[in-house]
């Protein structure tokens, strides 16, 4: 309770040489095994990490690392079957580890505190946020209803809400992901607790609600003096929020250092590969190479002798497997448990230890399956575009006009427009990447793209030819040159059928191949991409993540297809797979020449594969246009909201904030005027709110929402190098921008 | 870690299923003795007349009433008749009713379940409200009714059975469709042209399959109970039989003189309804996820 | 809520309405002809000839359906074929017996069914669990009429605690029935208490695993907090919506314990009308039980509403 403000003495980064601090919690050779049906699991090995108060320390790593058993099995709580096996963890001195609940009961809630990722499973659906809160201050703080009520309210406003009463006397179904996040923050941080352990919380939000989320933790850091163990897969995130950073792989630690000297030197080589593993925003777009980390995660039960991270290491030699190697003291304030650590230090060093996957000499093709022929060359018909203010465009492959989609809403006889005329094209051999948060209609225009939803307006062209609202009036000609890659390979895999069946089948029911053929062909494509053949017989049960999204990629283009609509493919992967995914993604372009229609919440991970991007916004599109000239000045205010909101993976960033007011909107009601307006941080006042604002084009040209109808607005717009739609004329923005940065 | 894909760690289960389906269940020392019952009445009710030590039938008047000895296992009823050979032969007809007419609900009720979920609306709408309908009645009420009118025969009594399940599979398999129907390699199917056929077929009903078998198995320990209750209160297949119900019923006279008339047939119900409920509590587990929940 | 109830209760009158169409079509479309049901294949064509026509069975079916319907909803239920009495008379006389039953078993089974489920859930995979499960297991496999007897032989024949026979004269009060009420009461109770104990600790489990009450306990609340206000206010309620459908097995259960200790309830009655064929009688008893089954689940549903924020807000 040693929070009083203006007492925080190590405000923001410290650490480095010669910690004056000494530390608050601390675990030493601490080691968690489950007992299982398959023997033990040793999920965590000899992990030693101290934080001190002021703190934050950030965990990171990939699903399986052992990340957050370690948080928990520090504190003393694992499920039945968890045992802390050797090792300590003390908390101001006081052992924690493998004390019995009853008195570790005194220490939960009062000195430890908790967030746990998806807020709507870790608050009480049946209480009240008000009374789930009260609890802390009744059970800890000793205080009364009425006192405990007080302090709960207080802690909701300094964590920022708006209407803290009506909000204590919400439900938690009732409120949004982020709001939730912020009432366990304000819960777990009420008894200013010494500790706090933050579980991947921002996980599952939305980028926007996660940047407030985070500059929320920054002044929550200054006030309370709390050391933080902060958990997490994300780079960006422990970047922007971490003072310093462990990295573990496979129960261990493998490196650990200051948030900057670990993102400007990694000094393991899992470590230098993670950081190239997914794209970063302005980087080099479809040119820049991914780095891959081949193989997989060790099983626990089955740990190799040596260096777990062996084989998958490029720098492993002989002495790698032979004895684990200890984490040990590299340079002053940083540790690595590498035996070779000392040729990362060079540039060169690092890119011998970099596997970037590089582009096979020869194009991948995929020869094997007998593309569909091309239809007749088409000359774009610009009677509806003014003249003067459309540049010429790669002939479109694909063309959406005025697609619209409403829903029933919660409430009866109300209607969700989940997608509200929404215009654009894709080019042969082009990739238009469509970014938006959730609830922003992507998905739903991609699902009408397909026939898997049904518009409720709108036309879908392929090559001039109009395709059925529903896949099920489609034709199989049709059908063939127009497939998709989904999100969940958890999902997109029949668990019965072998990868080799999933395969087959397009091929004989498409393609009209054979059995056999289709067989010899199926094993083709696997190779193709990058499987081995003795996958052909395998389940989607035996395969990983990344193997079954590989089987997924491989169905889609066994028939040749000319648009490949991928759904979000790269993000529920881990970090480590998904830059191969997206080299094979890209490669694959390049080889079979096809078109994609890439949807992502992801904004670098559109940037790197797209040369056309749109962005959208509650059911409608806010920005489109070239890749390079979307994400550069000037921007549409809610792309600029969304490019600020990404956390950056390197620590000197400087931030440049700007943040949405108000919460994700429920898309019952789309607002008048800009449907952006009540969230709009260059909100124009009355213009905003009345009248829809026109697309302006980059040229200077401009068409008017209500002057022509807007499916013809928008299509001007959508073959334009770049458009805007908002009411502030682009070089107004342009010079608003770039006073925002200075 | 949820909503994360857990990399290779579906490496836990690479053996081929039904490997991994015998392990788990070896492991589960109860529903094995469940399982091991089950198969033991099942041989019994195949083989039953056959190794039966005296004909089920045959009336003996000098051995009336005598308990249990290496002649007669199970003693004599009131009549001179083996017990034991009655419980043996008994055992047919438990698997003959309640075993023809779960497979019939489950086969009926599966196909009308997965034209409901798959086909919707109306058909949806008309197929669920006429099988609630059934759903209302207290299972042995409608079974008394539909046999009082109908007459109690081996017929009647395994289309009553059918009769009485088939909302029960037709439901599963309705939610097992809906269920599915959002999943992705089903839109992946629809992407490329399949016939609904093939979709419920093919792709569904396999994925479908474990759940019904779960509740197969605990419909078949229910049709034991609702036989025995019929045949107990004289509603069951009609007398020659040596129905297990009706011997308990009948040796309830004699319970003073003669328990073991009543103890055993009523033992070979709880063992059977047991045994099975057990066995479908042990398949629920095998057919289970893939990995332990919250092992991170 | 209240345009939920309301619905409910549309739906409620939708099932009951056509269960009544079952229950005619059961008694007079199947194959078999009443006339020769009442009268035996003995009598003269003559004789069932006349008896139709009192009958009105030769009018068209959904005439008959209507006229039948109507009666019974205006309470006039017909007379017994079997003994002439008037049918609404002892059906409802019965169902006040049954009802008496019903909830000594009720009062019986549900709060100890509910406890040991919740013990079984909390103290997961122990040597209690195992005990409880293991011992519902065996309950729910053992059928009332084996149950029944057994009890009668140990605490009746050889204890003489109780009587062996509840055949209670008409019109006894509850206290003056209650010792014969003790022995059926616990034979309907033990199976159903099994459904209930299974049934609660499954909901309970997965409650117990669910990140809420993680964070319920990480807040350092004491194991009783967790229980009562975070575990138990979720998990019961699917358990109520279970104990409504459990009452179609207390229904099956009623007609054979009642038959067995000869307790002048409704579920004797419906045997006994099934066993005489006595159409009126059947109609009426089935409808009456159908109606309750119909209403206690509209009362979980109504109930789950309640204490569900997530429905009640809506
Ligand atoms: S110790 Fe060897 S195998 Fe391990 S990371 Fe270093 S170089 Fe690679
Ligand atoms: S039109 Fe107005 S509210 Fe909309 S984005 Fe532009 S400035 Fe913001």
């Amino acid at each position: 309770m040693a929070a009083v403000p203006g007492h925080v003495t190590t405000p923001g980064r410290m650490g480095g040489p010669g910690q004056l601090v000494a530390p608050t919690f601390k675990t030493e050779r601490l080691s968690v095994v489950y007992l299982t049906e398959q023997g033990p699991l040793r999920a965590v090995r000899g992990v030693s990490l101290s934080v001190a108060a002021g703190e934050t320390m950030g965990v990171v790593g990939e699903s399986g690392s052992g990340k957050t058993t370690l948080a928990l099995g520090a504190i003393g709580y694992l499920p039945a079957n968890g045992r802390v096996e050797s090792g300590t963890s003390r908390l101001a001195g006081v052992d924690l580890a493998g004390r019995p609940r009853r008195e570790l009961r005194h220490v939960w809630g009062s000195k430890v505190g908790l967030v746990s990722q998806n807020p709507q499973a870790a608050l009480n659906p049946t209480l009240t946020i008000g009374r789930q809160m009260d609890e802390m201050g009744r059970r800890h703080l000793s205080l009364g209803r009425r006192a405990a009520r007080e302090a709960s309210l207080a802690m909701l406003e300094r964590v920022a809400m708006p209407d803290p009463q009506a909000v204590a006397s919400r439900y938690p179904h009732q409120l949004s992901g982020g709001m939730l996040q912020r009432c366990a923050l304000a819960m777990a941080l009420l008894t200013h607790p010494a500790v706090l352990i933050l579980d991947e919380p921002t996980t599952g939000l939305d980028v926007t609600s996660q940047a407030t989320i985070l500059d929320l933790l920054d002044d929550l850091k200054a006030q309370f003096h709390t050391a933080i163990l902060y958990i997490t897969h994300n780079l960006g995130v422990v970047a922007r929020v971490c003072d310093r950073i462990a990295v573990m792989y496979a129960g261990e630690i493998s490196e650990e250092a200051t948030a900057p000297d670990l993102f400007a030197q990694p000094l393991h080589p899992y470590t230098a590969n993670l950081l190239r593993c997914v794209p970063r925003l302005g980087g080099q777009g479809t040119q820049e190479r991914l780095a891959t980390i081949p193989g997989s995660l060790p099983q626990m039960g089955d740990l190799p002798s040596g260096c777990v991270f062996a084989p998958r290491c490029p720098l492993a030699v002989e002495d790698c497997r032979a004895a684990r190697p200890p984490l040990v003291e590299a340079n002053a304030g940083r540790k690595t448990a590498c035996l070779r650590w000392q040729i990362l230090r060079s540039e060169e060093g690092r890119q011998t230890a970099l596997q970037l996957d590089l582009r096979a000499a020869a194009p991948l093709t995929l020869s094997a399956v007998p593309r569909a022929p091309a239809g007749p060359p088409r000359v774009r018909d610009g009677s509806s575009s003014p003249p003067g203010t459309l540049v010429a465009m790669p002939q479109d492959l694909l063309t959406v006009e005025d697609a619209a989609k409403e829903c029933p809403g919660p409430r009866p006889r109300s209607t969700v427009k989940a997608v509200d005329g929404t215009t654009l094209s894709v080019g042969a051999q082009q990739t238009f990447g469509l970014v938006g948060e959730s609830g922003s209609g992507k998905t739903t225009l991609a699902r009408i793209v397909a026939g898997l939803t049904r518009p409720t307006r709108g036309h879908v062209h392929l090559e001039g030819t109009p395709l059925g609202p529903s896949v099920s009036g489609r034709d199989p000609s049709v059908l063939r040159r127009l497939q998709m890659v989904f999100q969940s390979p958890e999902t997109s895999l029949n668990p019965r059928q072998t990868a080799g069946q999933a395969v087959m089948r397009p091929l004989v029911l498409l393609a009209g191949l054979e059995r056999r053929e289709a067989g010899q062909r199926a094993r083709e494509l696997l190779e193709a991409v990058r499987l081995p053949a003795s996958y052909f017989d395998r389940y989607p049960g035996e395969l990983s993540g990344g193997e079954k999204q590989r089987v997924a990629i491989a169905r889609a283009f066994a028939a040749g297809p000319d648009l490949v609509i991928c759904d979000e493919p790269v993000s529920s992967l881990d970090v480590s797979v998904q830059g191969a995914l997206m080299n094979l993604i890209g490669d694959l372009q390049d080889g079979a020449g096809t078109s994609y229609l890439f949807i992502s919440h992801d904004l670098a991970a559109v940037q790197h594969l797209s040369h056309f991007i749109g962005v959208m916004y509650l059911g409608a599109l806010m920005e489109m246009g070239d890749a390079a000239r979307v994400l550069a000045s000037p921007y549409h205010p809610y792309t600029e909201a969304l490019l600020s909101a990404v956390p950056v993976p390197d620590p000197t960033s400087r931030d440049h904030r700007m943040r949405l007011r108000g919460s994700p909107p429920s898309s019952a009601e789309t607002p008048s005027g800009c449907r952006f307006h009540p969230r709009c941080p260059r909100f124009q006042g009355d213009l905003c709110r009345d009248q829809a604002p026109p697309w302006r084009l980059s040229d200077g040209g401009v068409i008017a929402r209500d002057a022509a109808t807007p499916a013809t607005a928008d299509a001007a717009a959508a073959a334009a190098e770049h458009a805007i739609c908002c009411h502030i004329p682009l070089h107004d923005l342009a010079a608003l921008q770039e006073a925002g940065r200075r | 870690m949820k909503g994360k894909v857990e990399a290779d760690h579906g490496r836990l289960v690479s053996p081929r299923r039904a490997a991994v389906y015998w392990r788990r269940l070896r492991l589960q020392p109860v529903a094995l003795a469940g399982t091991f019952i089950f198969f033991l009445f099942l041989v019994i009710a195949l083989l039953g007349p056959l190794i039966a030590p005296y004909d089920y039938a045959a009336q003996d008047a000098t051995q009336r009433l005598q308990s249990p000895s290496l002649g007669h296992w199970m003693g004599t009823d009131n009549f001179g008749r083996d017990v034991f050979s009655r419980v043996l032969v008994g055992a047919r007809d438990v698997f003959y009713l309640g075993g023809i007419g779960t497979l019939l609900a489950a086969v009926v009720g599966t196909s009308l379940g997965l034209l409901a979920g798959y086909v919707g609306r109306l058909w949806d709408e008309a197929i669920m409200r006429v099988l609630d309908v059934l759903l209302a009645f207290p299972a042995l009420l409608l079974a008394m009714v539909l046999l009082a009118t109908a007459g109690p025969s081996d017929l009647n009594l395994i289309l009553v059975i059918a009769v009485l399940y088939i909302p029960m599979f037709a439901r599963i398999a309705r939610s097992m469709v809906l269920d599915l129907r959002t999943r992705e390699f089903i839109e992946a199917a629809r992407l490329r042209g399949e016939k609904r056929s093939y979709i419920l077929f093919r792709e569904m009903l396999p994925n479908a399959l474990p759940p019904l078998l779960v509740e197969a198995s605990i419909r078949f320990a229910y049709s034991i109970f609702l036989v025995a209750s019929l045949g107990f209160l004289g509603l069951g297949v009609p007398p020659p039989n040596p129905d297990w119900g009706r011997q308990v019923n009948e040796a309830r006279t004699f319970f003073d003189a003669a328990p073991w008339m009543l103890l055993f047939p009523a033992a070979a119900i709880s063992l059977l309804v047991i045994g099975t409920s057990l066995m479908a509590d042990g398949l629920r587990h095998v057919f289970g996820p893939p990995v332990a929940r919250g092992s991170r | 809520m209240t345009g939920f109830i309301l619905r409910r209760l549309g739906f409620v009158i939708l099932t009951v309405l056509l269960s009544s169409v079952l229950v005619f079509g059961a008694t007079h479309v199947l194959p078999g002809d009443v006339a020769t049901m009442i009268l035996g294949r003995e009598a003269s064509e003559q004789a069932k000839d006349s008896l139709r026509q009192e009958l009105g069975l030769d009018r068209s079916l959904v005439v008959q359906y209507g006229s039948w319907l109507s009666d019974l909803a205006r309470g006039d239920w017909g007379t017994s074929l079997s003994t002439g009495e008037d049918v609404r008379g002892v059906t409802l006389e019965r169902l006040s017996n049954s009802a008496m039953l019903a909830l000594v078993a009720f009062f019986m089974y549900v709060p100890l069914g509910i406890f040991l489920g919740v013990i079984a859930a909390w103290r997961r995979n122990s040597y209690i669990d195992q005990v409880i499960s293991a011992g519902s297991l065996a309950f729910v496999g053992l059928p009332e009429f084996v149950t029944a007897v057994l009890l009668i032989a140990v605490f009746s024949r050889a204890l003489h605690w109780f009587p062996s026979s509840s055949a209670i004269a008409p019109g006894t009060g509850f206290f003056s029935a209650l010792p014969s009420l003790i022995l059926p009461g616990l034979t309907v109770s033990l199976t159903s208490l099994a459904y209930v104990v299974r049934m609660t600790r499954a909901g309970t489990a997965e409650v117990l695993e669910t990140d809420y009450v993680r964070t319920a306990r990480l807040k350092g609340l004491s194991a009783g907090n967790v229980l009562f206000r975070h575990v138990l206010r979720n998990s019961l309620l699917p358990t109520v919506t279970v104990i409504a459908a459990g009452v179609g097995w207390l229904i099956g259960g009623l007609i054979v314990t009642e038959s067995v200790f000869g307790y002048p309830g409704l579920g004797r009655l419906v045997l006994f009308a099934v066993q005489r064929r006595d159409l009126p009688l059947i109609q009426a008893t089935t409808m009456v039980i159908v109606t309750i089954f119909a209403l206690a689940n509209l009362a979980a549903d109504i109930m789950y509403a309640l204490l569900n924020p997530r429905i009640r807000y809506r």
